[in-house]
């Protein structure tokens, strides 16, 4: 859970079995349900979240993600800062 | 149950997000801050049947709920609960089981994994036998113990839930080991809320400041041990905040409890505010009784707030507190909770905290949730 926890390329984060990710219909957004909390995703949050599978690598993620949102050139070092925290929430495992 | 420090990060934008279904009020323990009413014998036989939970589920999705606990009383006493379960993974809750342990069965366990359930959260007194099984009024300790094991071996999320108070509050440390050696995910050291049974003991059960603060540093160091798995809550009781807790994130916001009898409730000690009605799904949709209902527009938004909330910067935040709270302490459910320190009842609280501290308290009888225990004829009621 510290701070200074950093993603390498080559991982392959996947989501913790205590989270639940989901389309919810009537928040029109998907939706991270765990014990005793939900949290409602942005789009961006939900398409990093959808790859944490355990198979694909943070690159390929990243990858994908650069492709999905062209107009964000500088998307990559956002999304490993956005694994790393989520990490720290213990969202997502390495 | 619903608490204060639950993760909500979702404005429920009008939808009750949290549905909490209070299956039964009966229970094989007889806990002595036990939050179910003190009259809970009268609600056994107008508990809701399985087509009736079932409609509720159904129209609770509709007005978008998402988190789902069973609660009691004992779910477990419910022998439709597996259903139940099986129903509302179908409709797509999160469901959360909320339990003292005691009827969880391995074969229960397994047929409540198997209908997809997700998590449940396990009641703990003590890491002590004798404390334990004294404190709930059976021996049940052991048989915790064991539940716990076996919930984790079935590979369940697990809250393990420890009410705090004077009692028990020093064996923080011992409770903290004792979590992680089961390998619980989420522990939850939460002072209890002083209603109904807690409220009539409250004098013996409120710790004192250098108890909570000496758990609380317990707790912190906790936490900051190196490889700590475990997330660790501690919510300390709002006697001793200068602010009161922001109870339900708001009335009629995102909680909405169904008690045994059916009743809508905002909030499961509403029934201690006298004067209220509480309309039941026997007679009324859920959506009419959420959206339109006189009982959860009595205090939603800030239109009924009196000084000093009316005007306080503060009341986004904490809603002017609990209005059970109010209504117990103050005799009047508009008023300020006074757990705030800029409620003109404040004093009550302090009253109580100080009682708490006296070097010569005389120690009385703790009152257990048990039926007779207490009469409740000659109170003004329902």
């Amino acid at each position: 859970m510290s701070g200074d926890f950093h993603f390498q390329p080559e991982d392959r984060p996947r989501l913790d079995s205590k989270y639940l990710l989901r389309w919810e219909k009537s928040q029109d957004a998907y939706v991270l349900l765990y014990p005793e909390g939900v949290i409602k995703l942005n789009a961006t949050a939900a398409e990093i979240l959808k790859r944490c599978t355990g198979e694909t690598t943070a690159a390929n993620i990243a990858a994908e993600l650069k492709a999905l949102f062209v107009d964000n050139a500088d998307i990559e070092n956002s999304i490993y800062k956005f694994l790393e925290v989520t990490h720290g929430k213990g969202w997502i495992r390495r | 149950m619903a608490k204060d420090g639950s993760a909500v990060s979702l404005d429920g934008q009008g939808k009750p997000m949290w549905l909490v279904l209070e299956l039964t009020y009966r229970c094989p323990l007889k806990c002595v801050w036990c939050n179910n009413p003190l009259d809970f014998d009268q609600y056994g036989k107008k508990e809701l049947s399985t087509e009736e939970w079932k409609r509720i589920l159904r129209e609770g999705r509709e007005l978008g709920a998402l988190q789902l606990g069973f609660s009691g009383g004992e779910p477990m006493l419910r022998d439709d609960l597996e259903e139940l379960v099986e129903e509302a993974e179908r409709l797509g809750y999160y469901t959360n089981l909320i339990t003292s342990g005691v009827g969880l069965t391995p074969e229960r366990l397994k047929a409540l994994k198997q209908a997809g359930l997700k998590q449940i959260q396990l009641s703990l007194q003590s890491a002590n036998r004798s404390l334990t099984d004294e404190l709930v009024g059976a021996r049940a300790h052991d048989l915790k113990i064991e539940v716990a094991r076996m919930i984790k071996a079935e590979g369940f999320p697990m809250v393990l839930n420890v009410p705090v108070f004077r009692q028990n509050i020093d064996q923080v440390d011992e409770i903290l080991a004792l979590a992680e050696d089961i390998g619980v995910d989420y522990l939850e050291l939460a002072n209890i809320q002083y209603y109904n049974w807690a409220l009539l003991n409250r004098d013996e059960l409120l710790p004192t400041r250098e108890q909570i603060e000496r758990a609380e540093a317990a707790v912190i160091a906790a936490r900051q041990r190196p490889g700590q798995q475990m997330t660790i809550y501690f919510v300390i009781p709002d006697y001793y905040e200068t602010r009161p807790k922001a109870c339900m994130n708001g009335w009629g916001t995102i909680h909405l409890t169904i008690a045994p009898d059916g009743a809508a409730l905002p909030c499961q000690e509403v029934r201690v505010i006298e004067g209220l009605e509480f309309p039941t799904v026997r007679e009324h949709s859920l959506d009419w009784l959420w959206n339109d209902s006189p009982l959860f527009k009595k205090f939603r938004g800030d239109e009924w707030m009196k000084e000093p909330c009316r005007t306080c910067d503060e009341k986004e935040k904490d809603f002017g507190g609990c209005r059970c709270q109010a209504f117990l302490l103050t005799g009047d459910a508009t008023n300020t909770d006074p757990a705030c320190a800029k409620s003109p009842h404040h004093h009550v609280i302090e009253m109580a905290v100080n009682k708490a501290r006296e070097k010569h308290h005389v120690p009385r009888p703790l009152v257990r949730r048990q039926i007779g225990a207490v009469t409740t004829v000659f109170m003004e009621h329902k």
